[in-house]
């Protein structure tokens, strides 16, 4: 497997706090990589950070994003206007305001040819246009449809059929499904997986819902207060997650598939950017905390093949 | 259409309103100043100058206020509203429609202008939001402050007194005689130029404002953030999806704050001396000429609920979410 | 509290100031002619003298608390009424509000200056109460307006409904759980009000239907205009009062910009 996107030290701050701590990922072509944790746990900062939409105070003083080895951080406006969307569309949260409430969805679909395409002729992307909703499922007729038209789940679709638009390298889902309602949740993302699998794109799934990203993903990355703590394949989280956080989280949701778990919380609330514990930033809430917990922050350690994990419960900080 | 009918059927309330308010003002309020004008001006009325000023002006005590009220409709819906006593004997409608085409040319294109003008460079600023052109408010937010009156009288002193550049006062040269001529069109586009340029940097720097801050808030919403990862150009992102929106609103204010700037624009006409409505109402003022003043009112009235609906349809044609559901 | 905000601040604290002591302070009875006839400031003029020799500093001094008075009259007034209306409407919802938003916006629409300017003359003798008065009544819908917008969106938050569904009366929910929330747009409102209102109240003096018997800036303009200062070339009989108009004006408009920031974090400047 190659990488498509490597991700290398990045680090996000907002002002003088830092809300992304030195991430480094990898995403594998035709691979679902999935980035859980709580609101506030930097996943959504370090995938905007990467695709450089940070929005002001947000600054990258650190690392690289590598795109089939070109870093993203270093290209011009020029190229990189060029480059969003062709290679790495992005699957916003579609319930809320992400499309434009003044503007068709057909309009808005159109826009990315227009901009990317220019020697497309109108008729030809009207045609596209149609082609994409009714690979989404959508009537071609809502083409020229408003957002305020079409419930939660047909725009989240719409949302998708923008996204394919120019069939990239990589889609990013933030949260795409978090306001629809568990059934429409599910019929969603496995349309999605099965287009991945015809149009062989990579993505890159970022939720709080874990019980999805097992579900719908092959590796997963779990962060905490801007840090990564664990990252595996999916069905080994799932079996045996090793840092008390990704525990605590799987914990949280239940689960659809396999036997059926006790679901309980995670006592306490994810930390303030403005107050962040000293140490592990999870030891005041973790059932296993011990002293050094407090003091120091353990690295990123791989304590088997394709598998790291961020906690002094593991042999290899001793 | 329903939106459009609602809007309709307010601005005929309105309407309503205005000339009831008309009809009840020199009704309730003390003394009897038309009276004293009508006993000046003695034996200079004719019989029916004098029936129609007793009807607008209530001075018939015999008649119930129903009766007066039905009276006053009757006269308005024939055009009557009465003789003008400064430019006796002239009938006040025929007063305001010479004037009416002055001001609707002043007021209504620096209006329009200073809009659109405002618009853009809000929108400019409120993109741009972080960089040198915030150093723009404080000076903008100063030039909001000055009453309109107050700077055309330092456009006067500047541009006419110490540097005689531009007339000062009047539509048109004195001795010309309003035709379509090339002499006279010039010399009345002269004349436009300081009461013009007055009213719109009076009042630019409020849509300025205006617009700037509603860019700010539209640019934070997330369509925006979409289109720039969509790859969109800067001038797409930038009118398609910020302006495009944040204009909506700035279209509501502008209907909304329409009287409030056309008083004092009329302010403006008075310090320029310019045929408009304006300056009448100025004249009728120091005469105490009510039916003019109130003819004024009314016709000023009428205008702005015009001007309020074909910003209605403006917005209607702008935003989606106002047209019915098809 | 930014920098722009204390500057209004300052500016506004300076005239009140001036509003209280100006009359002690005037060098001169700004009525009283002298034989120093439309002179250029100086010395012993500071701002110059008008055509019949009255001293314009001590004009604009002594002006300055038939202005203030005025603007904050009004802003109370109009305060008040457009607490009354807007947050009723937004409230109770339903037909009150229909017809109490439609009262609002007939108010809005309509050209106040014009209405105004025949009621003021009319009346009999307008004074500068009986204008404050009148002005309120027409300077109250704006803020009623964005009032009854803010309280439609408090109605549905949680603590408002739960005070709702424990039964407590109206006017308690309305004074102990909306009101509080208000404070921001109702002071940016009564700032709005101050402004409108000076800004009337000097038009009228200037376009001469108020009492031109007590001084404030506008009556200043009015004498300026009546007897050409602009054609005699004496700038500073015009100058000095619309430069005071237009500091206050700015004065308060920064503090708007104060309590709109604080009120929508959007606005705010962006840290670097």
């Amino acid at each position: 497997m190659s990488p498509v996107l490597e991700i290398r030290d990045l680090s996000v701050d907002y002002g003088n706090l830092r809300a992304v701590h030195n991430v480094s990922l990898t995403l594998n072509a035709g691979e679902v990589l999935g980035l859980a944790g709580e609101s506030g746990s930097g996943k959504s900062t370090l995938a905007y950070a990467a695709t450089r939409l940070l929005q002001v105070p947000g600054k990258v003083p650190s690392g690289e994003v590598l795109f089939k080895g070109q870093d993203l951080l270093s290209l011009t406006d020029k190229q990189l206007q060029v480059l969003r969307w062709n290679e790495i569309a992005i699957v916003f949260q579609g319930a809320m305001n992400a499309l434009n409430p003044v503007i068709s969805v057909g309009a808005q679909i159109d826009d990315v040819l227009r901009t990317h395409r220019p020697r497309m002729k109108r008729p030809e992307r009207t045609a596209r246009g149609r082609e994409l909703l009714s690979l989404v499922g959508i009537p071609v007729d809502r083409l020229g449809s408003y957002p305020h038209q079409l419930s939660g789940g047909m725009r989240q679709r719409v949302m998708i059929a923008m996204a394919l638009a120019l069939e990239p390298e990589i889609v990013i889902m933030d949260e795409p499904t978090t306001a629809l309602d568990v059934v429409v949740q599910r019929q969603i993302l496995g349309q999605m997986m099965r287009l991945r699998e015809t149009l062989g794109f990579s993505v890159v799934f970022i939720t709080h819902d874990i019980s999805l990203l097992v579900e719908f993903s092959d590796r997963i990355a779990i962060m905490y207060g801007g840090r990564v703590v664990e990252e595996a394949p999916a069905d080994e989280i799932y079996r045996a997650a090793k840092h008390p956080y990704s525990q605590g989280l799987l914990g949280s949701f239940p689960a659809l598939r396999g036997p059926r778990r006790e679901l309980k919380g995670i006592p306490g609330s994810p930390p303030d950017l403005r107050s962040m514990p000293s140490g592990c930033p999870f030891h005041p809430r973790c059932p296993s905390a011990m002293d050094v917990c407090a003091e120091r922050m353990p690295s990123l350690e791989s304590v088997e093949e394709r598998r790291r994990v961020a906690c002094w419960l593991e042999g290899v900080h001793v | 259409m329903t939106f459009l009918l609602r809007r309709a059927l307010f601005y005929l309330v309105t309407l309503w309103a205005a000339i009831t308010a008309n009809f009840l003002l020199p009704r309730f309020l003390p003394g009897d100043p038309v009276q004293a004008m009508i006993t000046k001006l003695g034996g200079r009325l004719n019989s029916d100058a004098m029936a129609s000023l007793y009807i607008l002006f209530g001075l018939d005590d015999d008649k119930s206020i129903w009766e007066q009220y039905v009276d006053y409709w009757g006269s308005l819906l024939q055009g009557d509203l009465g003789l003008s006593f400064t430019f006796f004997p002239t009938p006040v409608a025929d007063v305001l429609s010479q004037s009416m085409p002055w001001t609707l040319g002043l007021v209504g294109v620096t209006t329009v202008i200073a809009f659109l003008l405002g618009t853009l460079l809000g929108v400019y600023a409120g993109w741009k939001r972080g960089s040198w052109m915030d150093n723009l408010i404080p000076i903008t937010t100063f030039l909001s402050s000055i009453p309109y009156f107050w700077l055309g009288l330092i456009a006067i002193s500047l541009f006419s007194v110490t540097w005689p550049l531009l007339p000062a006062s009047g539509g048109y040269a004195p001795g010309l005689v309003p035709e379509f001529s090339g002499e006279f069109i010039g010399s009345m586009l002269e004349h436009a130029v300081l009461p013009g340029i007055t009213i719109i940097v009076s009042s630019v720097a409020g849509w300025i404002l205006g617009m700037r801050n509603m860019m700010v808030t539209v640019t934070a919403e997330d369509y925006v953030l979409v289109a720039r990862a969509k790859g969109l150009t800067q001038k797409r992102i930038m009118f398609a999806y910020a302006a495009r929106n944040a204009v909506l609103p700035s279209i509501s204010g502008f209907a909304l704050s329409l009287g409030f700037i056309v008083g004092g624009a009329l302010l403006v006409e008075m310090v320029f001396s310019y045929p408009g409505l304006g300056y009448v109402l100025f004249q009728g003022i120091g005469a105490k000429d009510y039916p003019l003043m109130q003819g004024v009112f009314l016709v000023i009235t009428l205008a702005v609920l015009v001007a309020n609906l074909l910003a209605d349809i403006g917005y209607l044609l702008l935003d989606p979410r106002t047209r019915r559901e098809g | 509290m930014n920098f722009k905000t204390k500057l209004g601040l300052g500016i506004l604290a300076f005239f009140t100031l001036i509003a209280v002591i100006g009359e002690w302070i005037a060098p001169y009875d700004p009525s009283a002619m002298s034989d120093d006839l439309l002179s250029p400031p100086s010395g012993a003029h500071w701002f110059g003298t008008t055509m019949t020799g009255q001293d314009i500093f001590s004009q604009v001094l002594v002006g300055t608390r038939g202005v203030m008075v005025v603007g904050l009259v009004c802003g109370v007034l109009a305060t008040f009424l457009s607490i009354l209306v807007g947050v009723t409407a937004g409230f109770l919802g339903g037909a009150a509000d229909e017809a109490l938003s439609m009262l609002s916006n007939v108010f809005l629409v309509i050209p106040a200056l014009p209405l105004i300017i025949i009621v003021a003359s009319m009346l009999p003798s307008a004074d500068t109460v009986l204008i404050a008065g009148v002005i309120s009544l027409t300077a109250w819908a704006w803020g009623a307006r964005i009032l009854r917008a803010q309280t439609m969106s408090l109605r549905r938050r949680d603590f408002v409904e739960a005070a709702r569904a424990s039964g407590e009366r109206t006017w308690r929910i309305i004074v102990f759980e909306v009101l509080p929330n208000l404070l921001a747009v109702i002071g940016s409102g009564f700032v709005g009000t101050v402004i409108f209102a000076v800004m009337l109240q000097i038009t009228l003096s200037f376009v001469g239907v108020i009492s031109l018997s007590t001084w404030n800036w506008g009556t200043i303009l009015f004498w300026a205009q009546s007897n050409q200062a602009l054609g005699l070339g004496a700038w500073w009989w015009f100058v000095p009062a619309g430069l005071c108009i237009a500091l206050l004006g700015t004065a308060l408009a920064l503090i708007n910009f104060g309590i709109d920031e604080y009120a929508n974090p959007r606005l705010r400047k962006v840290r670097a």
